[in-house]
């Protein structure tokens, strides 16, 4: 009996994102959906996004028909509909029109009240393998990727193994950001001078769509970086084959310069105390731009460059 | 001896800004030549611009409105075009000046477009409807339209002196702290909102006094008409809300002028407490606009089902109780901020019990229109083209109150769409329905109703053919403000929203046609009763245009409905009684004050923004004199004698009583 709750559950699931898909569009098939996630908790999301909107349009739809159907019937050209200009109120109906909406709302309410805590980003993952720790930092505008158990870390890539959940530390060093990869689910903060956390996993191979969702200046349309997920040995071997500089402070230094649209390289031997250096503002933050009307000394440097 | 202000400020190297600047100065220049050479300047000074007069007051915050919604509407079109042709691509605006024309979108369209435009209502009907002469503080009224006006005049002069803030509608530091932020952007906009948001406070002081102190005689709180109920719950919540704005701002401010450090990086600043401040004056803001939104609603849907509000009552409690739950639900604007499940469920389940609220109100609404006998006229249009379309807005609102699909939402187009759609769908059909539906009692003459109707169609079109495409690519994961794009199943969804804007832009002209052929017809679609509708609150009980005292006589009320039980007993005893007893009225002098005051503000603002800090002491010095002046003046009000008030007033009364009630109505 124990198995029956989830397979209900998978399979209302399995029906309500093929009805989702078939009521968007066929293009969405193939592309990057929050619909369509590849992980437990982008599963989980998107099922109370469509439980929510199952329970709300059960009550949506019919008081739109309601509406329409009333403004028809009671058009002043129809003979047949009964006048009644003193039907000003009606106990039974206040009571129905009080209660419809509350009860909606209690139902959500619940919904909600469960969602929020069991779907909360800083909730490990129930898993007995041990997560990928990964500690993303945020600059202009670009996405650091430290891997610390590998001593490695990656610039605008970010290559997970499958099936493994990941445990993300996320903190920037200048301005706020949004770390969200729509197929994994869940998006979480990027702030400086503090630590998000955020849970993951990713259940399938592929590439993905990764980006900031929240804007952060000049350079934000470039904020983007590609999720990888890759078998569990392929990731293995990435990790053992990274190579590059050192991530060290003066490393840091370059990448606390603003620059777009950055390919994505790797650094060999990673500071483990880094990370922690930035995210307790041990480091100055990001430099910031030299650029605007009426900044002071830098009249009409409108810098549209972009840096390597 | 100019600040920071050199001629690099002019934006030479970018042709858009330049021309479409030049373009809009040559116009208001043009316009001011026209009106000197016309001859109407005495006439302007003296009617309008020194006018004290609630309803010129009001309409003139309404065109400043309109002229907002068309300079907000040019940056839509400017960046849906953008991300039409921004695939694999730059498109034709760089990201310092997208990001300029999204910041400025955002901003003009809330605090300079919709506000205006819904207070503007609010000035012209309350007093009216409440059957009083004026406001409470009549040229404090002129001082609040006035310092707004000067807001908007700062933010548009940015187009060509400088630049406008490149963070987005609200300044999120720490993107808006000098280190990240160094131009004068952010100061244009800090300036410009903290100059229109005092404007704002001063116009909730003065409408929460004028709803609570000054209603005719007989008209209790409960026999206010509903969109005095509504604008008195926006005025509460201005009150409540706009001073935390104020201090926030005030806060960044000292940020970047002194060298504080409340949201910086460095020193123990903290930028979420400017995000918790920022919306905990934010989210009330949505609701200041939508309530009178709401109001206008229950008055066009009543008088055009020929039925009083259905639970009137129950309307009330919904209001107030939306009012003060607005508060409660500032955290579902980052619920992403990680603040734990406890939190964002109280504030997730906070946010969807404001939808109990609208729930009641669309109900009672529906019911209102059951049993009626329903014109189908432009307003009403506008009005069911809420109801349908609101209905769905509020569902996706609701939705991104659930924290976990927040979580997949937030900041994504999904959320632009969502908040365009009640924004649009909920506000924009509004203040339509409401000019549309008042325009008789302002100008003495309706509307046209086949442009107004197509006006609506290409709306309601538009705006489906606009917004659905982004809830699509917001689910496909795209995320707002973005200058450029490389993902190929995103770009035909924005094409479309492209298309959807052609349609809107068809709507918008055809809004204009209206106006303009409603002009040149203005002979044929008089109105001589002051009735145009058969309206049932007080408004309707005077002439069109009201004369500058409203009511000759204050009228009496007995009634929730206080102009229909007037017809009701008229018809009952064949003839509105005889003529009443005329006596001579006082009415507040016109005064150059608020004018004179926005003035300075306006030299105060632009100093501050360019560090000129000889001219801030000249605009300081300046406005505190003007004050001075105004409040050692020696006579405040003049005195209409009787005689011009009978005369004023039996004009209408003939036309009156020579047209049967409701036969003018279409």
């Amino acid at each position: 009996m124990k198995s029956v709750g989830p397979m209900v559950r998978q399979a209302a699931l399995q029906a309500l994102l093929c009805l989702a898909a078939v009521m968007l569009a066929p293009s969405l098939a193939c592309a990057d959906s929050i619909l369509e996630p590849v992980g437990p908790v982008g599963r989980g999301d998107a099922i109370i996004l469509l439980d929510a909107v199952v329970i709300m349009l059960a009550i949506v739809v019919p008081t739109i028909m309601v509406t329409l159907a009333f403004a028809w019937w009671f058009r002043a050209s129809n003979t047949r509909a009964v006048y009644r200009p003193n039907f000003t109120y009606s106990g039974r109906i206040e009571l129905i029109v009080w209660s419809i909406p509350t009860l909606t709302i209690f139902l959500l309410g619940g919904v909600i009240w469960i969602g929020s805590h069991r779907l909360d980003p800083f909730e490990p993952l129930p898993s007995t393998a041990k997560p990928l720790e990964i500690d993303a930092v945020t600059f202009d505008w670009k996405w650091l990727f430290i891997y610390p158990e590998q001593r490695i870390a990656s610039v605008n890539r970010l290559v997970v193994p499958v099936g493994r959940p990941l445990h993300f530390r996320i903190t920037s060093a200048s301005v706020f950001n949004v770390f969200f990869v729509p197929s994994f689910g869940c998006m979480i903060y990027a702030m400086n001078g503090m630590v998000s956390q955020l849970n993951l996993q990713a259940d399938k191979p592929g590439k993905y769509l990764g980006l900031s969702a929240h804007f952060s200046g000049d350079g934000f349309s470039d904020m983007r970086f590609d999720p990888i997920a890759v078998p569990a040995a392929q990731f293995a071997d990435w990790a053992a084959g990274v190579k590059g500089a050192p991530l060290d402070r003066a490393a840091v230094g370059v990448l606390l310069k603003q620059s777009r649209a950055v390919a994505p390289y790797t650094y060999r031997g990673v500071d483990p105390a880094l990370f922690d250096a930035i995210a307790s503002q041990k480091l100055p933050p990001g430099e910031g731009p030299q650029s605007g009307r009426g900044a002071p000394g830098t009249q009409n440097a409108m810098s549209r460059g972009r840096a390597p | 001896m100019l600040g920071k202000l050199t001629w690099d400020a002019i934006p030479f190297d970018q042709p858009i800004p330049l021309i479409s600047g030049a373009v809009v100065i040559l116009a208001a220049l043009g316009v001011l030549v026209w009106v000197i050479a016309k001859g109407w300047l005495p006439y302007l000074w003296k009617e309008w611009i020194t006018s004290v007069d609630h309803k010129h007051i009001g309409i003139m915050y309404v065109l400043l409105g309109l002229l907002m919604l068309v300079r907000g509407f040019i940056d839509a079109i400017m960046m849906r075009a953008q991300q039409a042709l921004a695939f694999h691509a730059q498109g034709y605006l760089p990201p310092e000046h997208y990001d300029q024309v999204f910041s400025a979108h955002g901003t003009i369209m809330v605090l300079f477009a919709a506000m205006p435009l819904v207070i503007g209502i609010m000035n012209f009907v309350v007093p009216l409807q409440l059957g009083v002469r004026d406001v409470a503080f009549p040229t404090l009224n002129s001082v609040s339209f006035w310092l707004t006006a000067t807001g908007a005049l700062l933010v548009n002069m940015s187009l060509i002196v400088g630049e406008f803030a490149r963070t987005g509608w609200l300044p999120y530091p720490p993107l808006s702290e000098l280190r990240y932020s160094p131009g004068v952007g952010v100061d244009y906009y800090l300036w410009a909102v903290q100059i229109s948001g005092v404007g704002t406070l001063l116009t909730g002081i003065n409408f929460v006094t004028t709803i609570l102190k000054m209603r005719a005689p007989g008209m209790t709180y409960f026999r206010m008409p509903m969109f005095c109920w509504t604008a008195l719950a926006s005025c509460l919540l201005i009150l409540a809300a706009f001073p935390v704005l104020t201090a926030t701002l005030a806060m960044l401010t000292l940020d970047r002028y002194l060298g504080f450090h409340f949201f910086t990086n460095e020193a123990g600043g903290n930028a979420m407490m400017f995000m918790n401040l920022i919306w905990a004056w934010g989210h009330p803001e949505v609701y200041i606009l939508v309530l009178p939104a709401f109001g206008i609603y229950s008055e066009v849907i009543s008088t055009f089902s020929g039925k009083p509000l259905f639970g009137y009552r129950s309307m009330v409690a919904a209001t107030l109780f939306i009012c003060i739950v607005s508060f409660c639900v500032w955290l579902h604007h980052f619920f992403t901020m990680g603040a734990g499940g406890d939190v964002n469920a109280v504030f997730g389940i906070a946010t969807s019990i404001i939808a109990v609220g609208t729930g009641v109100k669309m109900y009672n609404w529906l019911f209102t229109m059951y049993g009626g006998r329903i014109r189908f006229t432009t307003p009403m249009l506008w009005s069911l083209g809420f109801m349908t379309t609101f209905i769905t807005g509020g569902m996706t609102g609701v939705l991104l109150a659930v924290p976990p699909a927040d979580f997949l939402l937030h900041n994504s187009m999904f959320l632009v769409a969502h908040f365009h759609h009640v924004i649009v769908g909920g506000v924009v059909f509004a203040v339509l329905a409401g000019i549309t539906y008042w325009w008789p009692k302002a100008f003495g003459y309706r509307l046209e109703e086949f442009w107004g109707k197509a006006a609506f169609w290409f709306a309601l079109a538009g705006f489906y053919v606009t917004f659905v495409p982004l809830y699509v690519v917001g689910i496909l994961g795209m995320t707002r403000r973005l200058q450029h794009y490389d993902v190929a199943e995103w770009r035909p969804w924005l094409m479309i929203s492209a298309a959807g804007i052609l349609v809107l832009i068809a709507g918008a002209i055809c809004q204009m046609v209206q106006l303009s052929v409603s002009f040149l017809r203005r002979n044929e679609l008089r109105d001589t009763t002051g009735d145009p509708w058969d309206g049932r609150s007080l408004e309707w009980a005077t002439a069109s245009p009201p004369p500058v005292f409203n009511f000759a006589v204050l009228p009496q009320v007995q009634d929730a409905e206080a102009f229909w039980d007037v017809k009701r007993r008229a018809r009952e005893m064949h003839g509105s009684g005889s003529e009443p007893h005329y006596e001579a009225l006082e009415m507040p002098r016109n005064s150059p004050t608020g004018f004179v005051c926005a003035f300075f503000a306006t030299i105060i603002g632009f100093a501050l923004v360019w560090h000129i800090w000889w001219l801030m002491i000249v605009g300081l010095v300046g406005a505190y004199a003007t004050f001075v002046v105004f409040a050692w003046r020696d006579v405040p009000e003049y005195v209409i004698p009787a005689e011009e008030v009978a005369r004023l007033d039996r004009a209408n009364r003939i036309a009156r009583q020579e047209a049967p009630y409701g036969a003018s109505a279409i």
